[in-house]
């Protein structure tokens, strides 16, 4: 009897921490986590999603569902397709007609006039896209270097950082009329390089997202570990050279931790400044549609929403990449 | 023998919120060339600070240092340290550590491959050829001490600054890295001074142990020649009564000075404030040691 149950729990104690099992565990708990909760979570958004719709009237119809903005997507799309084979049917006429003039007449100077049809989603999209990478991008170049001057010297982080307090809490609609005001003033050109509205989008962009790399950058610099300082000092490095060999290395973490914030900020700044100031974009897209009053507007706008969404995902993810492949620590775990 | 390094009668003295702190008053030290000197003192003295001052990294408040009949005034590789945290660019692996001390000296004297065999000679030296391609971060403790003492040596230092180069590592690396450094110490006859708080290696590896009284105010207590024929063997040593005398005195010195702290120093501090001060000192120490080990 004794002996019986000593060897039960010694079977028992023996078939617990059987290793294939513990393995399958791991391996189907971490399926679970990947794929499946977040699926669940999706449907169940999905489901939440189109029952919330069928609910709510608006002016303009009932509030799309998940299928409605479905349907949107694909005639955004094929109204894009249209709008590409018009572009090109135009050019090849233009080059038929001027060919003909030209074998009529020799000293014929061809005319190319450019298609002037109106943006797609998906030319809105990438006008975003340029400009919120072309703002960030201008942002970067001043907001590193000023971060590092700061952080290496206290007497210039005493004299700008008031001024860096009073300017990272203000909205970029602030900024707008300013910028929009200051860019026709100073950009008065008659041929224009870059459109008056890119330079408008990317300034404000650039304003309202220097702050979070300033500070950063900033707070990184001044954190080095001294025992690093020191060494730098031991080997008499030249100033130059402690920035680039011990200084920009020992801040990359941070560096890119307010680089992925900016990205962020800079993302949201743009929909609204173009949203506002009728700028190309995907912003501009969202205002024209709910000045057009269609009864498929609510359902593009939606559309438009999702994709807002996960071009902010994906940008973050790519900075997340980048500093994957920059960091020495393991600040990029998450 | 020729003076090499003159510590000449400094006084440290730190502005802190409460007003100036003393933490030195009138070292006063002369080494020659190929000289083992050992400091050692309770936590929180003043070791590093003469070490640092040494270094150039502090201005001492009066007295001065005079390497080579030259004053010291700013820290130079001439001077180079081994600091007790190794102090590696995490960023870089050990070769890389190693070549940015290398460039910096070396860059207008030496060719290319000149500096890579200089480069994977001190690596070699510390036994570390194995791993020169690893980061900090790969290797373990001792290892990365090593790569630091690498990088120290290949700068060719006239004197070598060690701050407590082992405390960190477990007893048999430490041994172990103790045995490499009397070998180093042989062949390249380097002027070292190191910053130990442990007896047995301030005696086997030193020529003269330098004992510190304890801060605040701290100054040089008592200075002990060890006349150990070398090269040394830590278990030869161990029966040898001469060692085991050395051993006995600079333990009674830190000893008496802890543990009766009002017995007359030469430049008598407030005894109860002095042994309040180790003790914070000590437990900032833990603090320390542990956020580092954390952050490991
Ligand atoms: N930069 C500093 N500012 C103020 N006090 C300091 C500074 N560096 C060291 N001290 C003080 O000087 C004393 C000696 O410190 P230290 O040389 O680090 O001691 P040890 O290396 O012997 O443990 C301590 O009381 C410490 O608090
Ligand atoms: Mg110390």
């Amino acid at each position: 009897m004794n002996t019986t149950t000593v060897n039960a729990t010694k079977l028992a104690g023996f078939k617990l921490p059987q290793l294939s099992e513990v393995f399958n565990g791991t391996l189907v708990s971490g399926a679970i986590r990947l794929v499946a909760l977040p699926l669940a979570g999706i449907l169940a958004f999905l489901l939440l999603w189109s029952i919330t719709a069928q609910n709510i009237d608006t002016s303009l119809g009932k509030f799309p569902g998940p299928a409605a903005v479905m349907e949107q997507f694909n005639s955004l799309y094929d109204e894009h397709q249209r709008s590409r084979n018009k572009e090109q049917a135009f050019y090849e006429r233009q080059e038929k007609r001027n060919a003909e003039r030209v074998a009529k007449d020799p000293n014929y100077e061809p005319k190319v006039r450019a298609y002037t049809g109106k943006e797609t989603f998906l030319d809105q999209i990438i006008t975003s896209l340029i400009t919120v990478m072309s703002g960030f991008l201008l942002a970067v170049v001043i907001a590193i270097p000023l971060g590092i001057a700061i952080g290496l010297s206290k007497t210039l982080n005493s004299a700008i950082n008031p001024i860096i307090q009073v300017f990272k809490p203000v909205s970029p609609l602030a900024w707008l009329p300013l910028v929009t005001m200051v860019v026709s003033a100073l950009y008065a050109t008659p041929d224009p390089i870059v459109a008056k509205s890119f330079l408008v989008s990317l300034i404000t962009v650039t304003l309202c997202c220097l702050w979070p790399m300033v500070i950063n950058t900033a707070v990184g610099v001044a954190g080095i570990d001294k025992d690093l300082i020191n060494v730098s000092k031991v080997l008499r490095l030249p100033a130059l050279r402690h920035v680039q060999k011990i200084v920009l290395p020992a801040s990359v973490p941070m560096i890119f931790t307010g680089m992925r914030l900016s990205l962020g900020v800079a993302w949201m700044v743009l929909i609204a400044a173009e949203m506002l100031a009728q700028n190309p974009g995907l912003g501009k897209f969202v205002w024209d549609e709910f000045q057009n009053g269609s009864s498929n507007s609510l359902a593009r706008i939606m559309a438009a929403v999702l994709v807002i969404g996960v071009i902010g995902f994906l940008l973050d993810r790519g900075m997340l990449v980048l500093q994957k492949l920059v960091s020495w620590d393991d600040s990029a775990s998450q | 023998m020729s003076v090499l390094l003159d510590i000449s009668h400094i006084d440290m003295e730190f502005p802190t919120p409460k007003g100036p702190f003393t933490a030195l008053r009138d070292v006063d030290l002369k080494i020659s060339q190929g000289e083992f000197v050992s400091l050692i003192g309770h936590s929180g003295c003043g070791k590093s600070t003469v070490l640092n001052v040494v270094a150039g990294l502090y201005q001492a408040t009066r007295g001065g240092v005079i390497l080579n009949g030259k004053e010291v005034t700013e820290p130079g590789p001439e001077r180079a340290v081994v600091f007790q945290n190794h102090s590696l660019l995490p960023w870089l692996s050990a070769y890389e550590n190693v070549e940015l001390a290398v460039k910096q000296v070396f860059g207008s004297s030496k060719s290319k491959a000149e500096m890579r065999q200089w480069i994977e000679y001190n690596l070699d030296l510390v036994h570390m050829s194995h791993a020169m391609h690893k980061r900090p971060g790969e290797i373990s403790g001792g290892m990365k001490q090593r790569v630091g003492i690498a990088r120290a040596l290949a700068m060719q230092p006239k004197v070598l600054l060690m701050d407590e180069p082992f405390g960190a590592l477990d007893a048999l690396t430490r041994a172990h890295m103790q045995d490499s450094l009397m070998e180093i110490q042989a062949e390249l006859n380097n002027t070292v001074i190191m910053i130990t708080h442990d007896v047995d290696e301030a005696v086997l590896l030193s020529d003269r142990i330098v004992m510190m009284t304890n801060g605040p105010a701290a100054t040089i207590g008592e200075i002990l020649e060890v006349d150990l024929e070398r090269p040394r063997h830590r278990l030869e040593l161990a029966d040898n009564p001469l060692y085991n005398q050395y051993r006995s005195k600079v333990l009674k010195f830190l000893h008496e000075r802890h543990s009766k702290p009002d017995v007359p120093i030469k430049k008598s501090a407030q005894p109860k404030s002095s042994s309040q001060q180790a003790a914070a000192n000590a437990k900032a120490r833990n603090a320390q040691k542990e956020a580092v080990e954390d952050a490991a």
